[in-house]
Parts: structure tokens; C-alpha cells; sequence
């Protein structure tokens, strides 16, 4: 088990090299200038020269990327171009504030959305499993911008409900956040609910269910002492893999909430060319999201004896 | 067996084929041939939006803002702030829509198709490479990677289209290289090399075709997820630039509610489901017709 961890850790290497190169390629080869980005059309071009020299834009490419290892290694990304703020800081602030937005959304929707599952999964081949099967697939085909737009309008401005837009740290920003929370879960809920269904239906086929079924269990036994837990396996799995994006925030939403996240982060600093942070953000979600499918390997695993590590 | 029950003898006789036995799968639910004529009838704007067919949206047919009538087609829908026609402005966004989701296609499931293949069917190094570069592909957040390339090519529909077809050919290529991981050792397979047959011959000829359904569905789900994608990148403002884009509509639509304009939303809004939901319906049908396992 040890080894095998150790082994997957190595094998990150080789993509965190590919996508820093990529990130730093894209962004210094065909990025705009941060310096005259920051010093505005008006400058002139000793002063961008010597913002440049500052930042270290005039050193060799080979040295600037080297540079971008030593702060990956240190895990110290220095200091943001526009604001002069420290990185980790920013990221700090930036992540609690996605997690805020996103985590109780998730956790709620997942349970309810595994309870409705479970509610079609019971029903499974009748007119309500059908019927709401066209229901999910409908719930999915609408655009998450309508759905931010037609929730914003009914329940906050029309029925005045919740907050219409904005975002306050802390307790009494709790107003603020009950709307972005139900549009996540508004969002999650067709494929979320058809996602666990399908998973619950491939249980039932199982040769175990038929030997529960013939020992004499009741259909109640059946579905929620063995196929419920034996198919959070594969819910679990969906789910852990979905932590990472939760730090992320939803770009969409943050940006259309105000909500200063690192999706809105990230967002804004491609616009201003801050390259530091758009460095950090990617390096961060690219760890992130390795680390937790490694989590979700290990995990199923530890699960599941069949599984093994190799 | 009850798999001949809707068959006529002669259908029995000629053979029952898995595209014979998928079509009578689909033709068995009427929302899903109400979703392909959907599907046509967007086709089919789209390529009229290209001849003169299709009123120009940029033309002003009215004051600002007018209500929806039944007077004139072009005030089916209203105006919007300029007094151009809601409707038209749809037209135009369904032709931008459509062209970008099947030029996305085009360049993404190629890709897709043959780094999955080859990687799955030589396996080693080949195998580790492709890998490499979707891992990477996969782990920097893809409104990064667009925004990126939109540096590149300028904003607008080319560089949306290749930024997405780059992004996009990864979850089809993984699916195929599991596949053909599968299949390369089957005895078919196995039988056609003994004669002799050339790896290009056993990819193409032998193994390609038995991963086609999976091209299908991942084609119909690329669409989809294409103009999805491009109505959001629109709303943030790397996207299409012209105007005629439902994102663009979509955009600008907070605050014509807050004025009790409605119609641009209802309108756009309508138009996106629908597509989006017959494209969705469809290929979980096409899934469920041609995956053999899921029944």
C-alpha cells in the first residue's frame, strides 16, 4: 500500500513538469504583457522596461521557468503583480471563501440527491422511473446561466426571498450565500440523480442480490442493506473526485455573485496578466486533482477487497 | 427470447444487424423521434443561416423593445434594445451554435479516436505518452487552457472551436483505448493477424468499427456540451463576438428583466433547452440502442 502511494506521488512528476510547461509557454510566449497590462496604454517604454526588470520578465526563459519550480517546491509563490498581496494569502482567503460557496451545496445534494435515487431505483422500469427519467434529462439540458438568471429573478428580486447579489465574510454573509447554494444544488441535481440511479441498477443485477432474494429477504432488506451499500462505492468515487473542483469554486457563479473566490480570482488575474497567481492557481488545482484520485484509488481499495493496488 | 418479437420473416432472413436492431430500439419511443426532428429542424437552420433564407438579425424591424405579436414573423418573438428581431437573433444564434458544436466534433473526436486507438492497441511507451498528455490536458482547468488560446487566435468562433476540439477528444479517447485494450486480444483479432493482416488493417478494419457506437454517442454528447460550453465562455466574454450568440442574449438579460422585457430570456432560454434536451435524449437512446451490456 505504501509503495503503491509512493509510486503514484512519483508519477505526478511527470504532469506537474507538463503542465507548468504548458501553463508557462502559453502565458509568457503569447500572454499579454503584464507590465504594460499594469502601467496602463499611457506608459512609456522605460517604465514598462523597468517594471519588467522588477518582476523578473528580462531574465532567459530557462531561468524564469527554474524560478517556477524553486516556488513550487517552496510552496511559496510570491507576490501577485496587480495587488502586490501575498500569494498564499490570496489563496487562503480565495479558497475558503469557494469552499463556503460550494461545500454545503455538495454535501446536501449529495444526500438528497442519493435519496431521490433510491426513490427511483425502488420504482425501477414503472411509469414514475421513465417519467422521471425525462425529468433529470430536462433538469440537465438547462444552461447553467438560466438557471442562475431565472433563480436570481423569481426568488430573490420577484419574491424577494434571498440577497440579490454580493458577498460578506463571516456570519451575516449567510443571507448572501442561501441563493448561489440552491443554484448549485438546482444544478447538480439531474445528473447527480440519473449518475447514482444508473450505479443503483447495475447493483441490482448483481449475483448477490439474486442470493439475498432467494434466501427470502424482503425487497426493503434487499435494496437498502445491500445494493445501497455496496453501490456507495462507486458513489464515493464519483464524489471524492469532485473535492478539488469544490476549492475551485464554480467560475460562473462566483463571477456573476461578486463572490471573490479563486474561480473569481483566477478569472480576473487571466484578465490582468497576473501571471504569479495564475501560476499558483493552476499549480494548486493540478496537485489537487491528483492528490484526490489518488485518494479515490486508495479509498476504493480500502473498500472493496477485490480491488487491488498495483 | 422475445429479441425476432417486432421482426418481419424477411428482416429474420436478411439478418439482424446491430444497426437494424438499434434503429427499431429507437423508433420505439416517440420522444426520441421527436427529439430527432429537433435535431433536424436546428440542422436545418443552421444551413439556411448561411444562404439568404434567413433574414440578416442585424436588420432593424421595429421600435425598441416591442412586444411580442403575431402581426409579422419577424415580431413573433419581440424586438430587442436596437429593434432587431428576437426570432432572428435566435436564427442566427442557432446557425453559430450548431456550426461550433459540429466543427468541435470534427476536430476533437478524430483525435480522440486515433490517440485512443493507438495507444491502446500498441500499448508501452505509445500508451504512456498519450497518457501523459491527457493527464495534463485533464489537470489545468479548462477555461484556462481557452482563455489561453483565445490569446493566440484572437477572441472568436475559430479560436473557440480549436481551443475546445484541443480540450475535448479526452474523455472519447480514454473510452477507446479501454476498449481496444479489450479487444486487440480477442480471437477475431488474434485470427486476422495470423493471416497476416497489417496493424493498420487490424485498427482500422477489425477493431475501429466495433468502437464506432462509442464514437456515436461521444459525438452527440460533444455537441451538446459544445454549445453549452460556448453560450458560458460568450457570458464571460471570450467568446463569440459578433452578437450572434444566445450567450450574448443571455448576457444581456438581467437587466432587461429587471424591466420587464421577457421575451429576449424566454426566448433564448426555450431555444437552448430544447436543443440541449433533444441532443441529450438522443444520445443516451443511441447509448442504450447500440451498447449491447446495458439493456
Amino acid at each position: 500500500m505504501i509503495q503503491y502511494v509512493i509510486r503514484r506521488f512519483l508519477q505526478m512528476i511527470p504532469i506537474l513538469i507538463g503542465v507548468t510547461l504548458l501553463i508557462f509557454l502559453l502565458f509568457t510566449f503569447f500572454g499579454e504583457d503584464p507590465a504594460r497590462v499594469a502601467l496602463g496604454s499611457h506608459a512609456t517604454p522605460e517604465k514598462i522596461a523597468a517594471l519588467r526588470a522588477k518582476w523578473g520578465l528580462e531574465k532567459p526563459l530557462v531561468v524564469q521557468y527554474l524560478q517556477f519550480w524553486r516556488e513550487i517546491l517552496t510552496a511559496d509563490f510570491g507576490r501577485s503583480f496587480v495587488s502586490g498581496e501575498r500569494l498564499s494569502d490570496m489563496f487562503k482567503e480565495g479558497a475558503l471563501v469557494s469552499l463556503s460557496v460550494t461545500l454545503p451545496p455538495f454535501v446536501m445534494g449529495t444526500v438528497l440527491n442519493l435519496c431521490v435515487a433510491m426513490l427511483v431505483a425502488w420504482y425501477r422500469g414503472s411509469f414514475f422511473d421513465r417519467f422521471m427519467s425525462v425529468i433529470f434529462t430536462a433538469c440537465m439540458s438547462v444552461s447553467y446561466l438560466v438557471y442562475i438568471l431565472l433563480l436570481q429573478y423569481v426568488l430573490a428580486y420577484k419574491f424577494d426571498l434571498f440577497e440579490i447579489n454580493g458577498f460578506i465574510p463571516g456570519v451575516k454573509g449567510l443571507a448572501f450565500l442561501f441563493l448561489p447554494w440552491l443554484i448549485l444544488m438546482t444544478v447538480q441535481f439531474g445528473p447527480d440523480v440519473r449518475l447514482y440511479r444508473s450505479i443503483l441498477l447495475e447493483e441490482t443485477k448483481a449475483d448477490y442480490v439474486r442470493t439475498a432474494r432467494a434466501k427470502g429477504l424482503s425487497e426493503k432488506k434487499v435494496m437498502f442493506k445491500h445494493v445501497l451499500k455496496n453501490a456507495m462505492i462507486p458513489v464515493m468515487t464519483y464524489t471524492v473526485v469532485e473535492v478539488p473542483f469544490l476549492v475551485m469554486g464554480s467560475f460562473v457563479l462566483e463571477r456573476y455573485f461578486s463572490i471573490p473566490g479563486i474561480g473569481d480570482l483566477l478569472v480576473s488575474s487571466v484578465n490582468t496578466g497576473d501571471f504569479p497567481v495564475i501560476k499558483g492557481v493552476t499549480v494548486m488545482i493540478a496537485v489537487a486533482y491528483s492528490v484526490f484520485n489518488l485518494i479515490t484509488d486508495v479509498l476504493y481499495a480500502a473498500v472493496d477487497p477485490r480491488v487491488k493496488l498495483s | 427470447m422475445n429479441k425476432n418479437k417486432n421482426m418481419t420473416s424477411a428482416e429474420i432472413v436478411r439478418g439482424d444487424t446491430l444497426w437494424r436492431r438499434a434503429s427499431r430500439r429507437l423508433k420505439a419511443s416517440r420522444l426520441t423521434m421527436a427529439c430527432f426532428v429537433i435535431i433536424a429542424i436546428y440542422l436545418v437552420l443552421a444551413v439556411l443561416g448561411y444562404t439568404k433564407w434567413i433574414p440578416d438579425f442585424q436588420q432593424q424591424v421595429g421600435e425598441k423593445f416591442m412586444h411580442p405579436t403575431l402581426a409579422k414573423p419577424a415580431l413573433w418573438l419581440g424586438t430587442d434594445v436596437f429593434g432587431r428581431s428576437v426570432l432572428f437573433k435566435l436564427f442566427a444564434g442557432a446557425r453559430t451554435a450548431i456550426t461550433l458544436g459540429v466543427l468541435v466534433t470534427c476536430i476533437s473526436l478524430p483525435i480522440g479516436l486515433c490517440l485512443g486507438a493507438v495507444a491502446g492497441y500498441f500499448g508501452g511507451k505509445i500508451d504512456g505518452l498519450v497518457q501523459w498528455v491527457y493527464s495534463v490536458i485533464v489537470a489545468v482547468p479548462y477555461i484556462l487552457l481557452i482563455i489561453a488560446i483565445t490569446y493566440i487566435l484572437g477572441k472568436g468562433m475559430l479560436a473557440i472551436c480549436i481551443a475546445m476540439g484541443i480540450v475535448g477528444w479526452v474523455g472519447l479517447c480514454r473510452m477507446t483505448r479501454a476498449e481496444f485494450i479489450k479487444l486487440r486480444e480477442r480471437e477475431f483479432v488474434l485470427a486476422s493477424r495470423l493471416l497476416g493482416a497489417s496493424d493498420g488493417r487490424l485498427i482500422f478494419r477489425h477493431i475501429l468499427p466495433n468502437v464506432m457506437h462509442i464514437a456515436i454517442v461521444a459525438a452527440s454528447m460533444e455537441i451538446m456540451g459544445a454549445i453549452k460550453a460556448e453560450v458560458i465562455l460568450t457570458y464571460l466574454g471570450v467568446g463569440v463576438q459578433d452578437g450572434s450568440s444566445w450567450g450574448q442574449m443571455i448576457a444581456d438579460a438581467p437587466g432587461e428583466l429587471l424591466n420587464g422585457i421577457w421575451w429576449p430570456t424566454f426566448g433564448v432560454s426555450l431555444t437552448l433547452f430544447l436543443i440541449v434536451f433533444a441532443l441529450n435524449r438522443v444520445g443516451d437512446a443511441l447509448r442504450d440502442a447500440l451498447d449491447p451490456r446495458l439493456v
